[in-house]
């Protein structure tokens, strides 16, 4: 007997008490759409949540100078250069598992266009740094190396600033003043939004460290007096870079074991993870609630196929005497479990996407609906009927034909 | 004696069934034989083990002892799934009840027996439609058995019987929920069948419905008490058959 007559067969069976077989697939239902609604809204929360960590640039660590004590006074993290460059080119040559490094001197400056100025932080970096940060520039071109080599009086500006500066108009090519000195505009930064304590990324402006050094700064310094932003070679080896920098930076300031570091290293990704690990505990307590609705739905499926085997009790002892083996009898009821279960899934999945699409348009919820996700609950739903359907459809099975056909 | 081997050919068979601890023999040793092509009425009253010798020689249930051979091959001791595959093969039922099933067109129920003979779709509605015709029910092919008449539902159950061309048909009282003109049109369609060569064994309790066998055997406490040969009383021709109206 084939498996599409066997299923059709099932359909029709289901047909005759629509009522009652829609009724028994409520549990499969309810519990499938809400594991693809609610997965669908977590998902949209991470991918918010990852989007702006993102933002900050991926596997990020930043070294910062450590702290200078004056008088019982202690400065905090940055008060003393206590980084060389030397220091930044060891950690960009020893490490292996550092992608690049780039030093990041701040200052806050006026800049000066023809009939404007803004007050903003003007940062001495290398190109670099734009990679670390996973920032493209939208317009003109970004700092290249012979900048740096040669102290190019060019400057990269973020969207705030050019808006400020020039309004809307085109600003690559024009001239800004800082502290007098003229900078050719060679390009704007890509929109990059707010960091998650609300800092404006967009409001700076970047130029040449060296130049940095000779014109804002003033006077090339031995020490590198700002921090130094490091890039890991993937999101998975930040931890290695920040211990392998460490040790490096300990080893060349010759620190003693047992003596505090001279220096500090912040890594993102471990705020990210743990701004994560809220989602991931949502998620999983979700996905509970979710497998025990399925399994209520399951044992509702398996209740109702009991009393259609009773109820049925004749029909299969007329299957039976016409021919049909156990097997048959078998495949026949678990394949109207299966298909009460699996079309319960497949409702599910749509009911959860559209209420999830709903509640994304109703309350400007972002949402991401997971294929995989989706997959799985059918996969489980179809599942759950088969093993809810077993116990009804082997007791069929085993039904003595003689006694099914007296049966009143 | 025929070379050939007979259909039916029970030697000493027995069932004993266990209520509990309690063992309760209903059939002492039947031993019978039936050519292919005789066909039989089996009589009895209630309790006489007629309905214990029906499901045996039916194959839905087995023997405790002796042997039972079916066209030859021995279904004494075959398990649940080759039993079954016999019965599909070889036998027909028809009961008292019709056992049709409900909601289902009278064309859908002849095709079940097919269906688990793994026949093709396009086969089987045009072998279901044939064995309709042949009891004249080709005009009522997608009708459901609560819109047929008592008679026309047991046609459908002789037309469920016939389409898998068996060897035997086995009939339990197929009278017994009939009015006595249908019983007459229903008995003549049997004693067509048997005509045709088919095999056709009648269990009953009544005396009219024995009368149109050609051999009855009379069944008392778990023996054949009674084998004769008789001149068959003739039904009403079965052909054309007359429309039946469902009484409302």
């Amino acid at each position: 007997m084939n498996p599409l007559l066997t299923f059709r067969l099932a359909l029709r069976a289901l047909l005759r008490n629509k009522m009652r077989s829609f009724l028994t697939m409520l549990g499969i239902i309810i519990g499938v759409s809400a594991v693809i609604a609610m997965v669908a809204i977590g998902e949209g929360a991470k991918a918010q949540v990852e989007k702006s960590f993102a933002a900050m640039g991926t596997s990020l660590l930043i070294v910062m100078p450590g702290s200078s004590t004056s008088g019982g006074a202690r400065g905090g993290f940055g008060s003393q250069p206590t980084l060389t460059w030397d220091d930044l080119k060891a950690i960009q040559t020893e490490v292996t598992s550092v992608k690049s490094a780039a030093p990041v001197l701040r200052s806050s400056a006026q800049l000066v266009s023809e009939d404007q100025n803004w007050t903003t932080t003007v940062q001495g970096t290398t190109p670099d740094y734009f990679d670390i940060r996973n920032w493209s520039i939208a317009n003109g071109t970004s700092l290249t190396q012979s900048d740096v080599e040669g102290g190019t009086k060019v400057i990269v500006l973020g969207q705030t600033v050019a808006s400020r500066l020039f309004g809307s108009g085109d600003c690559v090519g024009q001239v800004v003043r800082i502290k007098n000195t003229p900078f050719q505009v060679v390009g704007v930064l890509q929109a990059k939004g707010q960091s998650p304590t609300g800092q404006d990324y967009d409001d700076g402006a970047f130029v040449p460290v060296t130049t940095f050094q000779s014109k804002i700064q003033g006077g090339l310094q031995k020490y590198l007096s700002g921090t130094v932003f490091v890039s890991a070679t993937s999101a998975a080896d930040t931890a290695r870079a920040q211990t392998a920098v460490t040790n490096l930076l300990r080893d060349r300031h010759r620190i003693p074991t047992g003596v505090d570091d001279d220096f500090s290293i912040r890594n993102l990704t471990e705020i990210a993870g743990a701004q994560q690990e809220g989602t991931k505990t949502m998620t999983t307590l979700l996905a509970s609630i979710a497998f025990v609705s399925l399994v209520v739905g399951g044992i509702g499926i398996m209740n109702i196929m009991l009393v259609s085997v009773t109820e049925r009790t004749r029909e299969i002892g007329v299957r039976m005497a016409v021919g049909a083996k156990p097997h048959h009898i078998l495949a026949q009821f678990l394949v109207e479990a299966l298909t009460l279960s699996l079309l319960g899934g497949l409702l599910g999945v749509a009911i959860g996407i559209g209420g999830g699409a709903w509640l994304a348009a109703k309350f400007a919820w972002p949402i991401l609906v997971r294929p995989d996700i989706v997959g799985i609950s059918v996969v489980f739903s179809a599942m759950v009927g088969v093993c809810f359907g077993l116990y009804p459809a082997r007791k069929a099975s085993l039904l003595d034909p003689i006694e099914a056909l007296r049966y009143e | 004696m025929s070379q050939t081997p007979a259909l039916l050919d029970l030697d000493a068979v027995t069932k004993t069934y266990h209520l509990g601890d309690v063992p309760v023999q209903v059939l002492h040793g039947v031993s019978l034989r039936v050519e292919p092509g005789e066909s039989l009425a089996i009589m009895g009253s209630s309790g006489s083990g007629k309905s214990t010798l029906m499901n045996i020689l039916g194959c839905l249930d087995r023997p405790s002892s002796g042997r039972y051979l079916l066209n030859g091959n021995d279904v004494s001791r075959l398990s649940r799934g080759e039993l079954a595959e016999v019965r599909n093969r070889t036998i027909g039922f028809v009961f008292q009840n019709f056992n049709l099933l409900s909601r289902t067109s009278a064309v859908e129920n002849v095709e079940l027996p097919l269906i688990y003979a793994g026949v093709g779709t396009r086969d089987r509605t045009k072998r279901a439609k044939a064995a309709l015709d042949r009891v004249g029910l080709a005009s009522r092919l997608d009708h459901h058995p609560s819109q047929l008449s008592g008679g026309q539902q047991q046609r459908v159950a002789i037309a469920r019987a016939l389409v898998t061309s068996p060897k035997l048909i086995l009939a339990d009282e197929p009278t017994g929920n009939l009015d006595s003109r249908t019983s007459v049109e229903i008995m003549a369609l049997f004693q067509e069948l048997g005509e045709s060569g088919i095999t056709v064994v009648l269990v009953t309790h009544e005396i009219d419905i024995a009368a149109y066998a050609r051999r009855v055997i009379v069944l008392k406490d778990g023996l054949i008490k009674d084998d004769h040969r008789q001149e068959p009383e003739r039904a009403a021709p079965a052909t054309p058959p007359t429309p039946e109206v469902k009484t409302a």
